[in-house]
């Protein structure tokens, strides 16, 4: 047995060595840092290190979802993720449709503008969102003060977030999806098209009944994808637009930036380690289930 | 081979929109693009008028989409004392230059060995490097792993070092190499080429397209990072360009929000007002704008691979 393991080893040796830098590397960066995460049941003490630290069972996940922040951080973090994840796919289909429909001189032009803002980073979206909601000079408020209304206060008023956050996803990133649905249209057989338009399909029924038909698995993997990191927020957007500002946490504080709060700035490295790991649990739960639903209405469209 | 392809496509899709062109509801939806289009570049040139913008204006007027008054004050502070954009400057090229290239290799390295049909560890190993995307051991274990075992903080392979090799970009590189067929491989073999020879000398000329597109990809993740940075590196002389933006918004804050509760008198020359925190903005981000759309159907050509199940 083994002996016969050898000889094929032996076979594959050089591409073995080949594939020996990303084992490593995964090794260090990803599966010992799993290893780690006995740290959330510990009370972790930089000085005896990750095994030394005294084991305290369940006290760090107890105090995180005893608290207030639990529900909250939960709570926003799934909410937005489900907003991105609807609104994107409606109008980033809506969008790939219709761009479908133009010459390909105007195609060009749009997409461009289109995924523009794809390109900045979050950190200068920050600086870009400041231009319009500063308090005192920001665009909106001096539009406001043209129809003679008060200025709004944006950086300590929670209830207008959710709508901020949401418009500065949308702008950032549409145009990105909007694209990966479009070139996935570029792959349609245009024979399909044109048998349809023989049979007197008019451009509606094409688009019902070709199009996003051929979309679906595309759509669906993207779905699979995003619902697995639905736990997960992405960080850029709920730090530096909302610039941090305490007075938001209700509608802008998710999982993650709490957790990089408890590490960085409250250094309670057992508490962020036991939210980090419920986040790594729920979220590998949820990509299982999804790919298992996926799986029952349609196998060819699951992700394994 | 994937060019081929696309091109094919493309032409096809032009034949059959061509009776399209004229028609009302094809300039309608063409209007419609137009006016998107407008609104989505009025925050861009909302940044860019206020960093043209004289100062003065600006505090008694508040921001504008055109400058009130045109000026040119916030560059010219900017360029008297460069040292620190620059160094951000230097600190991302370098970071960008030096993360490319050895991710580039990494990736396709990866992505090859689970590419090839015939190799023995080839299933073990996928699952291996993608199983990481799936569970993972979160902030936390991976940033002590980081400073305290790997010593990486302060240092510059703090920013390259976490984003050498993504899963993702190893499925868009296997996608495009299992287009390359079997038999180059193995003919290769035949004439008792090594497999590192037959990697470098077939495989990488045959997937360029593919590197290029994944280079950038790399490259473009480097080039606007802050993640790493934030967590990493406090030494201001390793500060890169996206951190360093931060770091001024974040400093003007402080200072606008303690100047109106306590009255320090702080000389605001000393620091980037107004229009000079956007023209950084504008510095910082806007090579970037002018390249990476420019280069924009590489990043095309890999979402259509990448998309397609694995």
């Amino acid at each position: 047995m083994i002996k016969k393991e050898w000889r094929h080893f032996k076979r594959n040796r050089e591409l073995f060595i080949m594939s020996l830098p990303a084992i490593v590397y995964k090794l260090l960066l990803s599966y010992l840092p799993m290893l780690g995460l006995v740290i959330a049941f510990k009370q972790y003490r930089y000085d005896l290190g990750v095994f030394g630290s005294e084991w305290v069972g369940f006290k760090n996940f107890k105090f995180f979802f005893n608290s207030d922040t639990a529900l909250i951080v939960t709570r926003n973090t799934i909410l937005y993720n489900l907003a991105f994840i609807v609104l994107t796919i409606l109008i980033a289909l809506t969008l790939a449709i219709l761009l479908n429909e133009l010459s390909r001189k105007w195609i060009k032009v749009h997409q461009t503008v289109l995924f523009l803002p794809y390109f900045l980073s979050w950190v200068v979206v920050g600086y870009v969102v400041l231009a319009f909601l500063d308090h005192k000079n920001g665009f909106l408020n001096v539009i406001l003060g043209l129809f003679g209304q008060d200025a709004i206060k944006w950086y300590e008023q929670a209830k207008y977030w959710p709508v901020i956050i949401v418009i500065t996803q949308l702008w950032k990133s549409v145009g990105f999806s909007t694209l990966i649905y479009y070139a996935g249209m570029l792959s349609i057989d245009s024979s399909y098209y044109e048998a349809a338009k023989i049979d007197g399909a008019n451009r509606w029924q094409m688009i019902r009944k070709i199009t996003i038909p051929t979309l679906m698995p595309l759509i669906v993997i993207l779905f699979i994808i995003d619902v697995g990191k639905i736990f997960r927020a992405d960080f850029g957007l709920f730090y530096f637009i909302p610039n941090d500002s305490s007075f938001l946490y209700s509608t802008t504080d998710v999982i993650d930036t709490y957790v990089y709060r408890s590490l960085r700035v409250v250094g309670d490295i057992g508490m962020s380690t036991a939210i980090g790991l419920y986040q790594s649990v729920v979220g590998f739960i949820l990509v299982l289930l999804a790919n298992w639903v996926v799986k029952k209405i349609n196998s060819d469209n699951a992700l394994w | 081979m994937s060019t081929i392809q696309v091109t094919i496509n493309k032409k096809a899709a032009k034949s059959s929109l061509a009776s399209k062109k004229s028609s009302w509801s094809s300039r309608i939806i063409n209007l419609f693009f137009c006016a998107l289009s407008i609104l989505l570049i009025i925050p861009l040139i909302l940044v860019i008028s206020i960093s043209f913008t004289d100062e003065k204006t600006l505090l008694q007027h508040g921001y504008h989409l055109l400058p009130e008054k045109f000026s040119l004050e916030a560059y010219s502070l900017i360029f008297k004392s460069p040292g620190v954009l620059l160094n951000a400057y230097g600190i991302t090229i370098l970071v960008t230059v030096i993360g490319t290239v050895i991710g580039l290799f990494l990736t396709s390295l990866t992505a090859y060995t689970i590419s090839r049909k015939d190799y023995r560890y080839r299933k073990p190993m996928t699952l291996y490097v993608f199983f990481t995307t799936l569970f993972s051991g979160g902030l936390v274990p991976f940033y002590i792993m980081v400073t305290q075992y790997l010593h990486l903080k302060d240092t510059m392979w703090a920013l390259i070092v976490p984003y050498l090799l993504s899963p993702f970009y190893i499925l868009v590189m296997k996608g495009f190499l299992d287009k390359i067929p079997l038999e180059v491989i193995e003919s290769g073999k035949i004439d008792g080429a090594s497999e590192w020879r037959i990697f470098f000398t077939i495989v990488l000329p045959l997937s360029l397209p593919a590197l290029v597109t994944i280079g950038l990809f790399i490259s473009f993740q480097y080039w606007n990072d802050w993640w790493l940075g934030l967590l990493f590196i406090d030494d201001q002389k390793l500060v890169p360009l996206q951190l360093m933006l931060y770091r001024v918004m974040s400093t003007i804050e402080y200072l606008s929000n303690n100047m109106s509760t306590v009255n320090v008198s702080i000389d605001m020359t000393q620091f980037p007002s107004l229009s000079a925190r956007m023209a950084m903005a504008v510095l910082a981000a806007g090579p970037m704008m002018i390249v990476f759309p420019m280069l924009q159907r590489f990043f095309i050509s890999g979402l259509t691979v990448g998309s397609v199940k694995g």
